[in-house]
């Protein structure tokens, strides 16, 4: 033991003797079992501002046969574990509650097939999202969901939260492009939801593990759907005085029967922010502004981007600007993907919301978020997902103020609640994890939980995946049983 | 926010009760599928009516027993419809077996197209699952586990579906070709393409100039004259990964029509049972035995082609 292990462990910053360990890294290796407390540590957040356990030994398997291995481990060692792909999640969702054995799958990224014959590719858990999709383009195909993160995300992530992103609005969400799924369950055994044919024997049990937000066992081959390149792609950017108007001309476009790729919306300050800090051409007088996205066939689109134009007219459109090339479609696609990073130049911290309200109902809810923001003196930021009603209010703080933090978590209570009111629910791409954990039970009944809670038991009767997660107190695995604490001594 | 549960479906679970086997009529149209229930179930039929909807929203909500043809015909006057299949029967037949319909690569599948349903479980308790917006993630998908379950975790009661518009042009073209995956390979996101090993029949959807410049794009490859629709499909239904059709010819199909491009199968002959792997069965056993511990949902139905 080298003389800065030994210090760790007089500190009790490293593990005692614990038989686990040795077990798991005979099974994989020493160098991918980490017991350090500074890679424990960095595998107890998330990219979310919730605090867990933490995290017991790291592994990083190669193979769907070490994921087997670490399951069987773990489970004859009476332990818990908890999936985890880049930690990009913002509900908390790989956060370990109690000392979890962490399955990394980030170093199971490889692409492992693209089979054109079946439109399908079979990939690694570990696969960046954004990675597949610049595989795939020369082929002429793409991954369809390109969630905000899809720069460091994964597929295993993705499916886990069943991931959405800005052309999710035509193409459907990662339910829609994931056809098959090889698990490994809790007891080690492996097997395969769902497959490549259209209607598959049996239960889709790939369905329920998809969303299940890594509680129902753990993907090592996800096969995805292939999209093909559109012909044609028509990019347009329409300011408008308010965001009243801008949300009203979502509700209208969708109701002429257009449903485009992509339909986002940004409020003024994050028009102001994008153009001081990461300029992307969008007006800066804009009160708010639509970038709307048709892709198809050239007459087509044409004929969708004509309508959509004429209907943002009438809702006071300002200004309409059409993408000449893809340069400029870059350029007005950078500015949105660009917002949340932005916010960092006007403030030290933020806190991304996530909920989904009726299309119709986007205006009114949206001036009764700003009111809440504004009555509590927060700053607020609205970019989101506007046609199909996925709201991601942006809550900027300064965490070393003093309670500021309780009035952001106030706030956002009180967004849930209006989102709810308004016949919406609790997340439309973050999920639950432990951040709206408190809230199922406003969404649904008693009943309906206990129900959920039968599905999670029958891919996990002892509980051992990601524990604590998703159901509320009272309906959850882990009122069943205590979350598995370590052994007396170890990981403290 | 409490949901307010139609009186409707309050009477469904009264009379589905929490003791006796019970069977679940629909329109009948696939009563065979998967099993029949054993006689002594108590038949039941799941309440009709469209619930609510908004075409602006894209989302009907109705409950079970409405047949398809009802649904698409009101949504039609708003120009609307939804991916379950236009082949008759009910709603909640058409999700429990979770059937495609044969332009399922325009119109979408029946799982994507459900977004929440209200069930009644085993002990008589209405059950929702999802919620009426285009997307959710939140919580557990119990919905996705219905569609196609037969009817053996809960008693499907009421269904919000997405809807889509109905194209502005819809056309069905044929022609004898021998190369269907030329044709899939041609084209920009067809409806359906169905071959039956001599003949193909593509039906096209979309703008109008869409459609005709697809139209072109087929002659210059055979000789496709305009038809009213698709072929009349063989009794029997095979699902397979869409690349074993380039070699449907190691199967025993007999007279077939298959869908390109997606792998269904309309076949003279049944498709063999096939065995599932460990894993599955025992997860798919759990499962019947946390939401219907004495099997009394539709006892008699199997879930699945399963040996």
């Amino acid at each position: 033991m080298s003389l800065v292990d030994r210090l760790k462990k007089a500190i009790g910053l490293s593990p005692f003797h614990d038989p686990l360990v040795a077990d798991l890294q005979k099974a994989l290796s020493p160098d991918r079992v980490l017991e350090d407390y500074e890679e424990r540590l960095l595998h107890s957040k998330d990219e979310s501002v919730f605090e867990g356990g933490l995290a017991g030994p790291v592994c990083f398997p190669l193979t769907t046969e070490e994921v087997q291995s670490i399951m069987k481990i773990a489970q004859r060692h009476d332990r818990d574990v908890i999936p985890r792909g880049a930690g990009s999640g913002l509900a908390g969702g790989a956060i370990p509650l109690g000392a979890p054995v962490v399955v990394a799958l980030t170093k199971m990224n490889n692409i492992i097939e693209v089979d054109i014959e079946n439109r399908i590719a079979w990939v690694e858990p570990g696969v960046i999202n954004l990675e597949l999709s610049d595989h795939l383009r020369p082929m002429g195909f793409h991954y369809a969901p390109d969630p905000s993160s899809q720069q460091i995300c994964t597929i295993g992530g993705n499916v886990a939260n069943n991931s959405g992103g800005p052309h999710c609005l035509a193409d459907g969400v990662t339910d829609t492009h994931v056809l098959a799924i090889e698990v490994v369950l809790p007891d080690g055994e492996v097997t395969q939801f769902g497959g490549l044919d259209p209607e598959p024997d049996g239960l889709d049990l790939r369905g329920a593990f998809i969303g299940s937000e890594g509680t129902l066992g753990i993907a090592t081959k996800i096969a995805v759907r292939l999209t093909a390149n559109p012909e044609a792609v028509k990019t347009i950017l329409i300011s408008f005085p308010t965001m009243r108007a801008a949300a009203e001309t979502v509700s209208a476009v969708i109701a002429g029967g257009i449903v485009p790729a992509a339909m986002e919306a940004m409020d003024q300050r994050t028009i102001e922010v994008i153009e001081n800090h990461v300029p992307a051409g969008y007006p800066k007088d804009a009160g708010a502004v639509l970038l709307v996205e048709v892709e198809g066939l050239p007459d087509g689109i044409e004929i969708d981007a004509e309508r959509i134009c004429e209907i943002a007219e009438k809702h006071q459109a300002e200004d309409i600007r059409i993408a000449q090339n893809s340069w400029q479609r870059d350029a007005l696609w950078k500015g949105r993907k660009s917002a949340f990073g932005a916010s960092t130049y006007i403030s030290p911290n933020y806190y991304l919301h996530d909920t989904v309200v009726p299309r119709s109902a986007l205006a009114d809810v949206l001036d009764q978020v700003n009111a809440i923001a504004s009555e509590n003196d927060l700053t607020i930021m609205n970019v989101f997902h506007a046609g199909d009603g996925n709201l991601h209010p942006l809550l900027l703080f300064d965490a070393e103020e003093e309670g500021t933090l309780e009035r952001v978590h106030a706030v956002g209570a009180e967004i849930v609640r209006i989102s709810l009111e308004a016949g919406g629910v609790l997340s439309g791409e973050h999920g639950i994890g432990i951040e709206k954990q408190q809230f199922m039970n406003d969404l649904f009944s008693d009943e309906d939980l206990n129900h959920q809670n039968r599905l999670r038991f029958a891919f996990d009767p002892l509980c051992r995946i990601n524990p604590g997660k998703v159901l509320p107190q009272g309906h959850s695995c882990a009122d069943i049983q205590t979350l598995q604490k370590p052994p007396e001594g170890v990981w403290v | 926010m409490a949901s307010v549960i139609d009186h409707a479906l309050e009477e469904f679970a009264a009379e589905v009760g929490p003791v006796g086997p019970i069977a679940i009529q629909g329109g009948k149209t696939r009563w065979d599928a998967n099993g029949v229930p054993i006689p002594e179930a108590r038949l039941l039929s799941a309440p009709t009516g469209i619930v609510t909807y908004k075409p602006e929203e894209m989302i009907v909500t109705a409950r079970a027993g409405t047949t398809v043809e009802d649904l698409h015909t009101h949504l039609k006057e708003h120009g609307q419809r939804t991916g379950l299949p236009d082949r008759g029967g009910t709603i909640g037949g058409a999700i429990a077996v979770g059937e495609n319909d044969l332009n399922v690569l325009g119109k979408g599948r029946v799982r994507d197209a459900v977004l929440q349903i209200r069930y009644i479980s085993a002990d008589g308790e209405i059950i929702s699952s999802g919620a009426p917006v285009v997307k959710n993630v939140s919580g557990f998908n119990l919905h996705k586990l219905l569609v196609g379950s037969f009817g053996t975790l809960g008693l499907i009661a009421e269904v919000t579906l997405r809807t889509n518009p109905v194209p502005a042009e819809t056309m069905w073209l044929t022609a004898a070709i021998t190369d269907p995956i030329k044709i899939f390979d041609s084209l920009y996101k067809p409806a359906a393409i169905l071959w039956d090993g001599r003949t193909i029949w593509v039906q096209l959807e979309g703008h109008k100039p869409d459609v005709e410049k697809q139209q072109e794009t087929l002659s210059q490859i055979g000789n496709f004259e305009q038809v009213e629709r698709g072929p009349e499909l063989p009794q029997h239904r095979w699902s397979l990964p869409p690349a074993d059709l380039y070699t449907i010819s190691n199967y025993k199909t007999g007279r077939f029509v298959a869908s390109i491009g997606v792998g269904t199968v309309w076949a003279e002959h049944p498709q063999p049972l096939r065995t599932p792997d460990r894993g599955k069965q025992i997860i798919e056993e759990r499962l019947k035995q946390q939401f219907d511990p004495t099997n009394r949902l539709n006892p008699g139905r199997k879930i699945g082609n399963w040996n």
